[in-house]
């Protein structure tokens, strides 16, 4: 029977960028997949005839241009087409846009504070100075602060040293940038209601935090980091859907030799010895592997794939103990034509961006609350593209693909999800937008409604959570997914994991898996492939 | 020269970190003038008469520790000091059914096994972390640039504390669990909800947060810090004492104390202080003004903005410091009987928390400028161990209340009275009978706190203790190792680092960096 070189559980954007490296390397590298399509939740999926859905990720932000450039995926068929400018309605018919255009913006901050529009101008500059630090720390391994060895003293003497290109000043600032909520972070700067709305909301997408909850302002960043092309803090989409970024990266993965084999659901991973050699599919089918690499998130991958009596006790107790609650529900929306926005003007930019409904903090931590007690938001904060504006080859011509992300959705609402919760938890969410659209119901063709239940059902992600493990600090970077497991490595010799579960988490950024590469690449003696450092712009 | 010589230190405000500032200072051959707003020393520690005949402890009214290195420096014991009888905290059942919480043990008759080894674990796990921090918490916090000799070895020692004291398996858990919510870790660690209600309510009492609010696993710890050197008690004649005794410390080594002296000004002379300005106009030259009071009451209304950095009175500006704690005083004519409660338990801690999802749910409305529906409860009866402070056979109970935001949409002019009914209903029932045996009350909320004790916003700890706000970032970076932008001027109140409680840390951390500057010489 052959062996492989390495064998990628999970055919997600990072289990196959962790593949492509792995093989653009001269390893012999196989992908199993259970699903009968690649991508995990970086797909496009025609759900409704004739539309395709990116049906779970939605834009990218952060996937990085590095590897863009060393996987050369656009002459895989990636095309991405920066995406312009965001809005928030307001209840009384008013809204905010916010533009890139520099002296527009500034005159939409105006109309709404004379004030915020002086202080928007520190706040993207502070916000692009952090950016800027922090990217450079994405495509690097964790260093243990617990461990002596010379790799993470010197890990952590290079932080350090890029640490402190910044002033004191700006020192004291970046930890409370670190540390603060968005809201009370925003109010430093900003007093417009809309406007500190506007700008929080996207502070909380995927968590299970709100606006005022310290730790929030950071994300931000983690949603305002994209670089596509090198231009920090623009986002965009993928001509063809999500799916063409999962595509893109298989493609080139194949390209140098790999091998993706779908509806191959793996059962266990077999450890002999304390080593791990391959995995067991549902089938029955073994596959033999040197290393084995698991996608799939912490939680599934220790207490589902993996034999307890392979791992040492602590490790299950964290396992079992890794916060993963999903705090997200998806509606994806088949339309007839375009609808109408009446609040603003003719021909408006705005609808090309990201769109929100809620005009105020308050209304935003109301939305938190309900989550805590285990309720979907009835008044929920709402994300809302349509990506078709720019890419007409989503749908038949003439109609439109909206994508409505929404927060907040608790894994078991009250009494457990039944067909019917689900629907009523989307039509509270079409009827906000529908307050703002008057011929939007009737565009209407096909909606697909997604709570953490029906994402996890599918895609596999543990109750529905889109980073696969929360963002907070007892598991972020070192701590991520657990103390002392944060370089990649598994319990288990030959056994490593590449998904969003480690460090430095969800999005559709690629970082874990490339990260991943390189510390498998290294424990085998392979030339390294990956890239690391950002190139200074 | 000769003539700055005479020139006294003078401290604005005698609270409890004043007058210890004052007394290292003095101790060191400084001369120094203490000046107090009240009547009486102490501020937020001091004893208050509230009805004819019924005496309270103002607003603080457990100790948790002096700090046991103040005590020894200043002799504190020779001079009386009385830190009370030490007392336990009970977690009050709905059913009657409640819980002893010791500093080490747990008990309650229908407690698992399984809880009540893992509280003991649990207390000495964290009362580890918490003593790991010592060097963080009495000494000025380092810089993160530029450091000196001092703060690289406040750097090195924790480091080492954490790395070798607490050993690396318990310091990666330290550093998992320090920065998130206290909701999270009690639900990993124990099953019962009164005792998760009890412990989270502690992480969040005086504060605004919830038990699901990051951060809260630090408060926590900064808490427990206290417990490292003893319990919790309920000081012998109220709080005041407290301060009556370091003020005969003070005294004692040389410090002059002026109370009903409220200082309108201080003057700032092309950066650098000159003197203090008080309301009836006199003018107390010094060679350096150490202010006890909060940030915003020190640079905005006593220094002025027009002395100082734009960008820095905008940090001080938009500092959170508003209060979100009440706190309310009963006279009663007899015992309260609460259900299931001994002779003995009453007279310690009462917490009413009974579940997480309860103290969550009385946060929730403070974020909205609402008041709590059911409120988060802290009941004491210091009279039953010293009856002194009321008449023969009365009681007093002293009760801090959570959350009671200090803008409250409504104001609370018309509110008052309302919320304090929800508070005795709230104990209503518990020991039915209750509001029968009252005969007086007193509610200050945190406006009544602001103005009777000159503390802006009425917060408790003069200023939040989240991340952003606390070590050297307190009460803003640029003023954070107890001197300020403003030439001799120096902070020593629960505003600087690391903050609230009767601790005596502040003051003894910034007399300590004062006297390191040479300044005042």
């Amino acid at each position: 029977m052959k062996t492989y070189d390495a064998v990628v559980i999970g055919a997600g954007h990072n289990g196959l960028t962790n593949a492509a490296f792995l093989a653009k390397s001269g390893l012999d590298v196989v992908v199993l997949e259970k699903n009968d399509y690649i991508g995990g939740a970086t797909v496009s999926r025609e759900i409704h005839q004739g539309w395709k859905y990116s049906n779970c990720s939605y834009v990218c932000s952060l996937f990085r241009p590095e590897i863009y450039q060393a996987l050369d995926l656009g002459r895989h068929g990636l095309e991405v087409v920066p995406l312009q400018g965001s809005v928030t309605f307001k209840k009384n018919g008013d809204y905010f846009g916010s533009y890139h255009q520099p002296t527009v913006r500034r005159r939409e901050i105006a109309r709404h504070s004379k004030r915020d529009a002086d202080a928007a101008i520190r706040f993207d500059t502070d916000l692009m100075k952090w950016c800027r630090l922090i990217r450079g720390f994405l495509l690097r391994t964790p260093p243990d602060p617990a461990s002596l060895k010379i790799r993470d003293v010197m890990e952590f003497a290079y932080l350090l040293k890029r640490f402190y290109t910044l002033t004191e000043k700006q020192i004291y600032e970046f930890i409370r940038f670190f540390t603060m909520s968005i809201a009370e972070y925003l109010e430093e700067y900003f007093e417009s209601e809309v406007i500190l709305a506007h700008f929080s909301g996207g502070s909380i997408i995927g968590t299970g935090l709100g606006v005022y909850s310290p730790g929030t302002a950071y994300v931000l960043l983690h949603h305002a980091m994209g670089d596509i092309d090198g231009n920090v803090g623009s986002w965009g989409f993928a001509r063809g859907g999500m799916g063409s970024i999962s595509e893109a990266i298989s493609s080139s993965f194949q390209s140098m030799g790999g091998e993706v084999r779908i509806n191959s659901e793996v059962d266990r991973i077999i450890v002999k010895g304390r080593k791990a050699t391959g995995v067991a599919l549902i089938s029955g089918e073994e596959i033999k592997a040197r290393a084995v690499i698991s996608n799939l998130d912490a939680k599934r991958t220790f207490l589902e794939i993996m034999d307890r009596n392979d791992l040492p006790e602590q490790l299950v107790h964290r396992a079992k103990n890794f916060k993963i609650r999903g705090s997200s529900g998806k509606v994806n929306i088949a339309l007839d034509g375009m609808p109408d926005f009446p609040a603003l003007p003719d021909n408006s930019p705005l609808t090309l961006g990201h769109m929100h409904f809620t005009d105020t903090l308050e209304r935003l931590e109301r939305a938190y609350d309900e989550w805590k007690d285990d309720r979907w938001s009835r008044d929920p904060y709402v994300d809302m593209v349509i990506p078709t504006q720019y890419d007409p080859t989503m749908t038949p011509p003439g109609k439109h693909m909206m994508s409505v992300f929404v927060q907040y959705c608790p894994v078991e609402a009250e009494g457990g999800w039944t067909n019917l919760q689900r629907d009523a938890f989307g039509a509270a969410v079409i009827d906000q937008i529908a307050e703002y659209s008057p011929n939007f119901k009737e565009l209407i063709l096909h909606a697909e409604i997604r709570t953490p239940r029906e994402i996890e059902a599918e895609v596999g992600l543990t109750e529905g959570n889109i980073f696969q493990g929360e963002l907070t600090l007892d598991q972020l970077m070192f701590n991520r997914p657990f103390p002392g497991y944060s370089q990649y490595r598994g319990p288990v010799k030959n056994m490593y994991m590449c998904g969003s579960s480690t460090h430095p988490g969800g999005g559709v950024m690629g970082a874990p898996g490339v990260n991943a590469a390189r510390e498998i690449l290294k424990d085998l003696g392979k030339p390294d492939s990956t890239p690391q450092d950002f190139g200074d712009d | 020269m000769t003539n700055s010589i005479s020139k006294p230190i003078i401290i604005v405000g005698g609270g409890h970190n004043g007058l210890v500032s004052a007394t290292y200072l003095a101790k060191a051959g400084h001369k120094v003038k203490v000046l107090e707003a009240r009547e009486v020393v102490g501020g937020a520690a001091s004893t208050t008469s509230f009805a004819e005949g019924y005496r309270v402890s103002g607003v603080a009214h457990i100790l948790y520790t002096l700090n046991p290195k103040i005590c020894r420096d200043l002799q504190l014991e020779s001079m009386g000091l009385d830190p009370g009888t030490s007392i336990d905290t009970i977690a009050l059942g709905q059913d009657g059914n409640h819980l002893t919480l010791g500093r080490n043990a747990v008990n309650g008759v229908d407690l698992s096994q399984k809880d009540i080894s893992a509280y003991t674990d649990f207390k000495k796990e964290f009362r580890s972390y918490a003593k790991a921090l010592t060097p963080l918490i009495m000494n000025k916090p380092p810089r993160l640039k530029d450091m000196d000799r001092r703060d690289l070895s406040t750097l090195a020692q924790l480091g080492w504390k954490l790395r070798f004291g607490l050993g690396a398996n318990s310091m990666r858990e330290f550093l998992r669990v320090g920065g998130i919510n206290i909701y999270d870790v009690l639900n990993e660690v124990f099953d019962d909800p009164r005792l998760k209600g009890a412990i989270a309510a502690d992480a969040v009492l005086g504060h605004h947060m919830g038990p699901r609010t990051p951060t809260t696993v630090l408060t926590y710890l900064y808490r427990l810090w206290g417990e490292i050197h003893g319990a919790q008690s309920l000081p012998t004649g109220g709080m005041g004492e407290i301060s009556e005794t370091l003020a005969k410390a003070a005294i004692k080594a040389g410090v002059t104390i002026e109370t009903g002296a409220k200082v309108k000004r201080i003057v700032v002379d092309e950066g650098k202080v000159s003197a203090v300005e008080l309301e009836t106009g006199e003018l107390i030259e010094a060679s350096i003004v150490i202010s006890n009071a909060d940030a915003k009451t020190t640079f905005l209304d006593l220094v002025g903005a027009e002395e100082l950095d734009a960008m820095f009175c905008h940090r001080i500006d938009t500092s959170r410091s508003k209060g979100n704690t009440a706190k309310l005083h009963l006279a009663l004519n007899s015992l309260p009987k609460f259900a299931g409660l001994s002779g003995s338990q009453l007279a310690q801690r009462l917490i009413i928390a009974p579940d997480m999802r309860y103290v969550e749910h009385a946060f929730n409305h403070a974020k909205y400028g609402e008041y709590s529906e059911q409120p988060v409860l802290e009941i004491v009866i210091p009279t039953i161990d010293d009856p002194e402070l009321a008449p023969v056979g009365h009681h007093v109970m002293s009760i801090s209340a959570s959350f009671a935001p200090y803008s409250l949409k409504q104001g609370w002019e018309n509110h008052r009275d309302r919320f304090a009914n929800k508070i005795v209903d709230l104990i209503e029932g518990y020991a039915s009978g209750f509001s029968d045996i009252i005969v007086a009350r007193e509610l200050l909320t945190p406006p009544d706190i602001e103005a009777q004790y000159n503390i802006s916003g009425g917060h408790w700890h003069h200023g939040e203790l989240t991340i952003d706000q606390s070590f050297m970032m307190r009460p803003v970076h640029g003023a954070a190792q107890y001197d300020t932008p403003i030439s001799g001027l120096f902070l020593c109140g629960a505003t600087a680092h690391p903050g609230g409680g009767v601790t005596g840390i502040p003051g003894h951390n910034s007399a300590k960096r004062i006297l390191a500057m040479g300044a005042g010489k």
